[in-house]
């Protein structure tokens, strides 16, 4: 394999840039093949980055779906110990209310405990303990090991690894064409929407890693693959009001897992079947902004009287079961099609379904059908090699080997990037200035992050950093990074255009909670943009969040 | 449902916008780099906080509470509150001994009146300043106050104790540490002015410091010991025997009404509306024609009034420039709402002398070229300032009450 040989050859082509792309490239790459990673948007850009970014412990599952159950928890012990800088070990609490029924209790724990889920049933006044903010009226409490991940870092973690170990990673490029040679796939044809450009790129197998659109490069290969889209809402509250993971102990259901995330907690989630051709234009209603408030309260009743930022929401790729000819019977679980076996297509694969939590699994699985087809006897290492960042998780102890004297800014970069915090500089004053105050991002780390982490604007930043996740959203931290991203790419044009995306963007998810102080905020924010730097257009007001 | 009708958090910090007007008028950000600012320090700060308690910032301490980010914010949010209570429950670093003898007002002072004039002459001798300086911290540009042989609390009860039951209306005065160790004048003052006035005087049946600097200075336990002990003396006062609590200092006025619900987290409502400053007392009962003030007829003076910033905070800067303006030979000039840089103990810090001097410079500058005939002012760690930094006498307005009131008359006409 490792022969000269030209440089759009690759030995595999994963098509999408989720979690589970990157978790595909990094294992392949780390079994020495040659990959390439593509992506038509930005780094998890779809459902990968809407979720609750919950660290399942699988008790969700546990009553009805042991497998998926299962699969958690042993996820989720691995990425305790391969990611934890993108990891919070904050445990959780499943709590029954007065309204649920307690009985339920007696058998989740059971089968939590039969799934291999360390699930503690304690007083609720020891919960309330553990969880102040958690509904004083609880009348029982579960105690199970879920945590807090951060999709965007696991995703970035994965793809820094992946181009450690020689992965080539293309964002902005569509697959416009996979490229067919008879039965076999043979590679694919490439649009890159920023150079506008296309290329063709070979490998002797093509993974089809695109979650919901991979129905679509599936199609594209001449396979059909039954995906049924599932919205889901969450709203985004301005500060952590939970330090533990909150669920309620019933039946699976609407809003019933509040989960603080960074400086944030989300509230989640909705369910609801959508059309296939609404996939690429997600918005959230007056309706499930309602629900979601009615059921959280019921968790924590202070979000009923905290603000909230944002709401969003996000597509599950759910698949449909093969040996169901009506399509309706729909599989929870991971889905691994080799579609030579399945469909007589040689060199391509998909792999989907499945969750976050399980995306090493995928990754796994579906490396090892890549490495049988190349016949390569490499085993997986994923599950005990820490992900960049990871190698050491003390925030103090990092940060005292670099800087003398290490300030929330420093502490904020080092919780962000883990001990790959260590190659940002953050020397001088100008260096450890703020772009970002809401989330203490630094020019310094602004610049690693345009300069390693395949940045190309304003929203890619912000996945990458947390600049303008915060309470201003955007308002004072967009013109700042806009100037530096203008300064990188040398075009002021770009950028103004840029920075009006990045605030319609940001205005689309505050627009379904606008009122109070994510109103006055919202106000204020036009008055600096439109009023004090002067940037208008016909796109500042956006029509489409009717 | 109430829901999401009010978005309320603890000191309101989630209505803050971002606006960054409390950084713009923050007294300590323009002269030290080191303090990342009101904005950043408290709210901003507060959502990295709630993640994890490690995001403290020790640049927290350069804060000095002064609260002016507070009474700039247009959202109400409570930006000094926050900062202090992230310094009282983050920081693991025990109080040094330094700190632990510039907080322990009353401890000292009942220790330094005792022997008020050798200790006086000790810590004005330059070794003795030079010892403190590099020893513990304290800084040998600073000039402490004098201490008084003998208590406020000595003299009241031996002197003016007996004749104050004579009186139809009666308040508690809550003399503080200032006037019970250090300057009993003060003290003295108010018992005549209020006396002329047909009010009877009576101490609480129990005082402690307000413990203003304990809570600075983080010792909070002892600041909540403080606190019960004074709220049970008020409760008596207010609600036994129907007697408001008055005091003469901005600043403990100030911590008695709202750090000790703010900070220490102990409820006062019940009797937060009865203390206030005897200089707005004075000046309401006047304005409802309950009293009436008679001056001297050749009193004459040109006085500066120095905005406290805990004044600022009260919104009470108003009352005593009314009252001192009350009298007729009294030329008053409000000086621009500057603070001085004291901040209590914290000028007193080694560390922040600089800062201290280069915060109250403009105020200085101002005193100087003004050329008044003495300042006025409710808070006596302005004075100390003041009275350092300028050739300015400090008087409360109070005192200058005191002297410019026909005493006598002004008991006949009140009779």
């Amino acid at each position: 394999m490792a022969q000269a040989r030209r440089d759009n050859e690759f030995d595999v082509i994963i098509v999408g840039g989720g979690i589970t792309g990157a978790g595909t490239a990094r294992d392949c790459a780390m079994r020495g093949l040659r990959v390439l990673l593509i992506e038509r948007h930005d780094l998890a850009t779809g459902a990968t980055g809407r979720n609750h970014g919950l660290l399942h412990s699988g008790a969700r599952y546990a009553v009805t779906d042991r497998e998926s159950a299962e699969e958690c928890i042993r996820e989720n012990m691995i990425l305790r110990k391969i990611a934890r800088h993108c990891v919070e070990e904050t445990e959780g609490l499943f709590i029954t209310l007065p309204e649920d029924d307690l009985g339920y209790q007696a058998k989740f724990v059971e089968s939590c405990l039969a799934a291999g889920i360390n699930a503690e049933v304690i007083d609720p006044k020891d919960a309330l303990r553990m969880e102040p903010s958690a509904n004083p009226e609880l009348i029982g409490a579960v105690k199970v090991p879920d945590g807090a991940v951060d999709p965007f870092r696991l995703t970035s973690a994965n793809v820094i690894d992946a181009k450690l170990h020689g992965a080539k990673v293309l964002v902005y490029s569509e697959v416009t064409k996979l490229i067919k040679e008879g039965d076999t796939i043979t590679g694919v044809e490439v649009y890159n929407a920023i150079t506008k450009e296309s290329a063709k790129y070979y490998a002797p197998i093509t993974v089809n890693a695109g979650g919901i659109w991979g129905q679509r490069i599936a199609e594209m290969a001449g396979a059909r693959i039954n995906m049924f889209p599932a919205k889901g809402a969450l709203l985004i509250f301005g500060h952590r009001v939970n330090n533990v993971v909150l669920n309620r102990c019933r039946k699976p259901a609407n809003a019933d897992i509040l989960v603080p995330g960074d400086t944030i907690c989300l509230i989640g989630t909705t369910s609801s079947r959508v059309p296939f051709g609404e996939v690429d234009n997600m918005y959230v209603t007056a309706d499930e902004v309602d629900l979601l408030l009615q059921e959280g309260e019921k968790l924590a009743p202070s979000l009923a009287t905290t603000r909230i930022l944002r709401a969003y929401a996000g597509v599950r790729p759910l698949v449909a079961t093969d040996d169901d000819p009506s399509g309706r019977n729909i599989s929870r679980g991971i889905v691994l099609l080799d579609h030579e076996t399945r469909d007589g297509i040689k060199g391509f694969i998909s792999i989907t379904g499945g969750k976050l939590m399980t995306y090493r699994l995928m990754a796994e699985w579906a490396t090892d059908l890549v490495c049988k087809k190349l016949n390569i006897g490499k085993a997986c290492r994923t599950m005990d090699t820490p992900l960049p960042g990871s190698e050491n998780e003390n925030i103090e102890e990092i940060s005292k080997q670099t800087w003398a004297k290490p300030g929330t800014p420093h502490k904020a970069t080092i919780g962000r990037h883990g001990a790959r915090a260590l190659n940002i500089g953050l020397k001088d004053g100008y260096d450890t200035s703020l772009v970002c105050e809401c989330e203490e991002v630094s020019v310094g780390e602004v610049k690693y992050a345009i300069e390693e982490l395949d940045v190309h604007n304003l929203v890619d930043l912000r996945r990458r950093t947390r600049v303008g996740m915060g309470t201003c959203q955007g308002e004072l931290c967009a013109c700042r990074a806009a100037g530096m991203l203008a300064d990188a790419h040398q075009c002021t044009e770009r950028t103004k255009n840029d920075l009006k995306n990045f605030i319609n963007e940001r205005w689309k998810g505050m627009y379904p909670v606008c009122w109070s102080d994510t109103l006055r905020e919202s106000e204020y924010s036009q008055w600096i943009y439109s009023g004090v730097c002067g940037l208008e257009g016909p796109e500042t007001h956006n029509e489409d969040n009717k | 449902m109430n829901m999401q009708e009010k978005n309320i958090s603890a000191n309101n910090f989630e209505q803050c916008i971002k606006c960054t007007v409390c950084t713009v008028y923050c007294p300590v950000v323009p002269v030290n780099p080191l303090y990342p600012g009101p904005k950043q320090a408290g709210p901003d700060g507060e959502r990295l906080r709630l993640k994890k308690g490690i995001y403290f910032d020790d640049t927290l301490k350069y804060c000095m509470n002064c609260k002016r980010c507070e009474v700039a914010c247009p959202s109400g949010v409570r930006i000094g509150d926050i900062i202090q209570a992230a310094r009282l429950k983050y920081n693991t670093q025990p109080p040094k001994l330094r700190d632990m003898i510039l907080a322990s007002t009353d401890l000292m002072g009942s220790i330094a009146t005792k022997a008020a004039p050798i200790v006086n002459m000790t810590v004005g001798m330059k070794p003795v300043k030079a010892a403190m300086d590099g020893v513990l911290g304290i800084d040998k540009h600073r000039t402490f106050p004098k201490y008084s042989s003998r208590t406020f609390e000595k003299w009241f009860n031996k002197n003016v104790k007996a004749f104050q039951e004579s009186f139809n209306r009666h308040v508690s005065f809550f003399h503080g540490c200032f006037v019970n160790y250090n300057y009993p004048q003060l003290g003295k003052d108010l018992v005549s002015v209020m006396n002329s006035i047909g009010y009877g005087v009576h101490l609480l049946d129990k005082e402690k410091c307000c413990g203003v600097a304990l809570i600075s200075n983080g010792m909070t336990d002892r600041a909540r010991k403080n606190a019960a002990i004074n709220l049970e003396s008020i409760r008596k006062s207010v609600n036994e025997r129907q007697m408001p609590v008055i005091g003469t200092s901005s600043t403990c006025s100030f911590t008695l009404r709202d750090e000790y619900p703010h900070l220490l987290g102990i409820n006062n409502e019940d009797v937060r509306d009865y203390i206030e400053l005897a200089s707005r007392f004075i000046y309401r009962i006047v304005d409802e024609g309950k009293v009436k003030l008679v001056f001297k007829k050749d009193y004459k003076a040109r006085i500066a009034y120095h905005t406290p910033c805990h004044m600022e905070k009260l919104g009470w800067g108003i009352f005593s420039t009314e009252l001192l303006r009350m009298i007729p030979g009294a030329e008053v000039t409000v000086l621009e709402s500057n603070c001085c840089g004291i901040a209590g103990t914290y000028g007193f810090k080694k560390e922040n002398y600089h800062v201290s001097q280069a915060i109250g410079k403009p105020l200085f500058e101002q005193i100087n070229k003004l050329r008044p005939d003495f300042v006025a002012c409710d808070c006596e760690t302005c004075k100390w300032q003041i009275e350092m930094s300028t050739e300015y006498a400090v008087k409360n307005p109070i005192s200058v009450l005191a002297e410019a009131l026909d005493l006598v008359a002004t008991s006949e006409a009140n009779k």
